[in-house]
């Protein structure tokens, strides 16, 4: 591997861009998890709105709605996620593995007829400034513009949770639903709020893959990113700000694992691709050793049905 | 009453059955590891069925079946409803194919790209993609600024590491400075993962892109990034136009036409068959005029070449990685050794992984 600073900014570019979706969907899945609720269906989530968001492309051929497309699509297979678990009471577990397998069958489906066409160019946001710049060129240019906005979400998120009064409400619902509920909030439109949200990101996500990381649609291309995605919320204990840290890491291990590959350093590929889980069951191990830490972030009604007596 | 009327609707079900097993016609399966559509190894196995498909002749087929345990279960349903010839498309299928050979005797199966033949109703067939690879490593050669060729490898298996040599062979024969960077993905198909890597051997200065997986993604990365690159199993072209210099096309479809009229006319027999650029199983997709008619001269000539004997991919003298000569000073490596081959020439980096 040649260690020049440019080779680095380009490896640094790759990184990131091959993070974004763990980003989006993670953030979606955050803001979900925080009020509580425990949706699975990431994957299912994810892989819906990457093939909504090709076949638009391929329909209107418009980007745009292409991407507004996808993230309704998230919304609205969300909704069922919703509709079972908020007002028919399921359980989150089961109904969020439903929802994965549901999702990978209907896409397939969908897809058949768009299989093997060449997705288009997506609009870069600013000059491409990538190859005039050595370092710094590769890192902050020559990306899409959801990759910019992915890496302001966890910012964002962080002042809604901590800052507004909405985010106050969502973490409320979260922690104690019961209180939340005398206090007056109406924990059921709160929590399907928070499940529609988290619906489009994570359509937004599976758009990112199919329109601009790898422009076609295949069958299954989301790959286990929602499973990675729902790891790393866990892995950064419920902080957004750690959601964007661990994405990076996480995007960092498969893109190093080919660089080190192709310089002729071997190292199983299996274990690279498990390194993901096993770092988030050492961060749980670790906080689970401060009861302060946990009870800090995590919703302590998660996975639990709230149901409110008339 | 209510068991006469059981007794009587089985006993119909039964001749419905044997009515059923006695009028059937001739039927042809396929099983194939990708989507039909995925524009490489699977939609050209496609093809070939089209043209048995064509002859009048019924054909099924079932896509995107893992190998494992999966596979067994497609096979094993396929012979058990009444195919009389089943082709099984990947190199994964090799024991799931001979293990329900051996519970349906009856039933011809070909196996792509295998050499276990283990009943004398399995055959095996493949093609001699290291040809192919050999045309492609003298235009790498020819064409790389920066003398270094990225090749995206799936599996550690023979067929593999022989298109890895044959290539890495002939691109020094026209370039001695050639180094040769490999990545495996473990995978057969995975766009993600291969235009990932792709991308990680563009960044490493590979300026050729050379793919031994299915998917078109890595000749849409090399498109966007400038550099030159092959489609792989079908013609990749419209995907990539300005990157792709030739693809290496699978025609599988006349050996499925003689195979199935074969069978159909009770004429098949064990074989195993290895056919390559001379019997048109293995063609090239056009030249891109990029290269300069002098290069396309050159390489239709080394085409006819190898076609016709008078050339060949593996001609000695050839040494592994630590300087063992594998194949003397004007030999050329038998098939035994071709379809066994697990050591790199000397010239490629790294090592196989285990």
């Amino acid at each position: 591997m040649s260690f020049d600073l440019n080779f680095i900014g380009i490896l640094i570019g790759a990184i990131m861009a091959s993070s974004v979706p763990l980003i989006l969907a993670a953030s979606g899945e955050l803001i979900t998890e925080r009020s509580g609720v425990l949706n699975l269906g990431v994957e299912g989530m994810m892989i819906i709105g990457a093939i909504s968001g090709f076949a638009l492309m391929v329909v209107t051929d418009n980007l745009f709605f292409a991407v507004i497309g996808s993230m309704l699509s998230g919304l609205i297979i969300s909704l069922i996620f919703g509709l079972l678990t908020q007002s028919l009471l399921t359980n989150h577990v089961a109904t969020g593995l439903a929802l994965t397998i549901f999702g990978i069958g209907m896409s397939a489906m969908i897809g058949k007829n768009f299989v093997g066409i060449p997705g288009k160019e997506f609009p870069l946001l600013f000059i491409n400034l990538k190859e005039s710049i050595p370092f710094l060129g590769p890192i902050f240019f020559g990306h899409s513009i959801i990759l910019y906005f992915a890496f302001g979400l966890p910012f964002l998120t962080n002042y809604f949770l901590k800052k507004t009064k909405t985010g106050l409400i969502i973490r409320a619902v979260g922690d104690s639903p019961t209180s939340a509920s005398n206090q007056g909030i109406n924990v059921t439109l709160v929590r399907y709020s928070c499940i529609l949200y988290g619906g489009a990101m994570c359509g937004l996500a599976g758009a990112y893959l199919s329109l601009i990381y790898t422009p076609q649609w295949i069958e299954n291309m989301t790959g286990g990113r929602g499973w990675i995605a729902l790891a790393l919320v866990v892995f950064a204990t419920w902080s957004p700000i750690k959601v964007l840290i661990g994405a990076l890491i996480f995007g960092g291990i498969t893109i190093l694992q080919l660089h080190m590959q192709a310089v002729g350093l071997r190292i199983p590929v299996q274990l690279l691709s498990a390194l993901p889980y096993i770092m988030t069951i050492i961060v749980l191990v670790v906080i689970s050793r401060d009861s302060r830490k946990i009870k800090l972030n995590t919703p302590t009604s998660l996975g639990q049905i709230f149901y409110k007596e008339k | 009453m209510y068991k006469l009327f059981l007794r009587s609707l089985i006993s119909a079900l039964f001749l419905l059955g044997f009515s059923i097993n006695a009028n059937a016609e001739f039927k042809v399966g396929f099983v194939y590891v990708g989507p039909t559509g995925d524009h490489g190894w699977t939609y050209q196995h496609h093809e070939g069925r089209n043209a048995v498909e064509a002859l009048g002749i019924k054909t099924t087929y079932v896509e995107s079946v893992p190998e494992g345990a999966d596979a067994e279960r497609v096979i094993r349903q396929l012979a058990q409803s009444g195919h009389d010839l089943i082709f099984t498309t990947s190199f994964g299928y090799m024991d799931p194919t001979n293990k329900v050979a051996k519970d349906f005797p009856n039933v011809k199966f070909e196996h792509a790209t295998g050499y276990k033949r283990e009943h004398s109703n399995v055959s095996t067939y493949s093609a001699r993609f290291y040809e192919g690879r050999t045309l492609l490593g003298h235009m790498a050669g020819k064409m790389t600024k920066t003398n270094t060729i990225g090749y995206i490898a799936s599996f550690p298996i023979p067929e593999v590491i022989r298109g890895i040599n044959a290539m890495t062979l002939a691109a020094q024969k026209v370039n001695p400075d050639i180094k040769t960077k490999i990545v495996w993905v473990f995978t057969w198909y995975d766009p993600g993962k291969e235009s990932e890597a792709a991308q990680a051997l563009i960044d490493q200065g590979a300026d050729i892109i050379m793919q031994h997986t299915d998917s078109t993604a890595p000749v849409q990365v090399a498109e966007k990034a400038g550099v030159w690159s092959f489609g792989q199993a079908s013609d990749m072209q419209r995907f990539a136009p300005k990157s792709i210099l030739t693809s290496i096309i699978d025609d599988w479809a006349p050996y499925y036409v003689e195979r199935s009229i074969a069978a159909r006319d009770g004429t098949w027999k064990q074989q195993d068959t290895w056919h390559g650029l001379k019997e048109g199983m293995v063609a090239m997709a056009p030249y891109n005029s990029a290269m300069g008619s002098d290069l396309i001269k050159e390489v239709e000539q080394l085409q006819k070449d190898l076609a016709s004997g008078k050339a060949h991919s593996f001609t000695g003298p050839i040494y592994d990685q630590k300087g063992n000569i594998l194949v003397a000073e004007g030999a050329v490596a038998d098939d035994g050794m071709l379809a066994g081959m697990n050591v790199y020439v000397k010239g490629v980096e790294g090592d196989i992984p285990q």
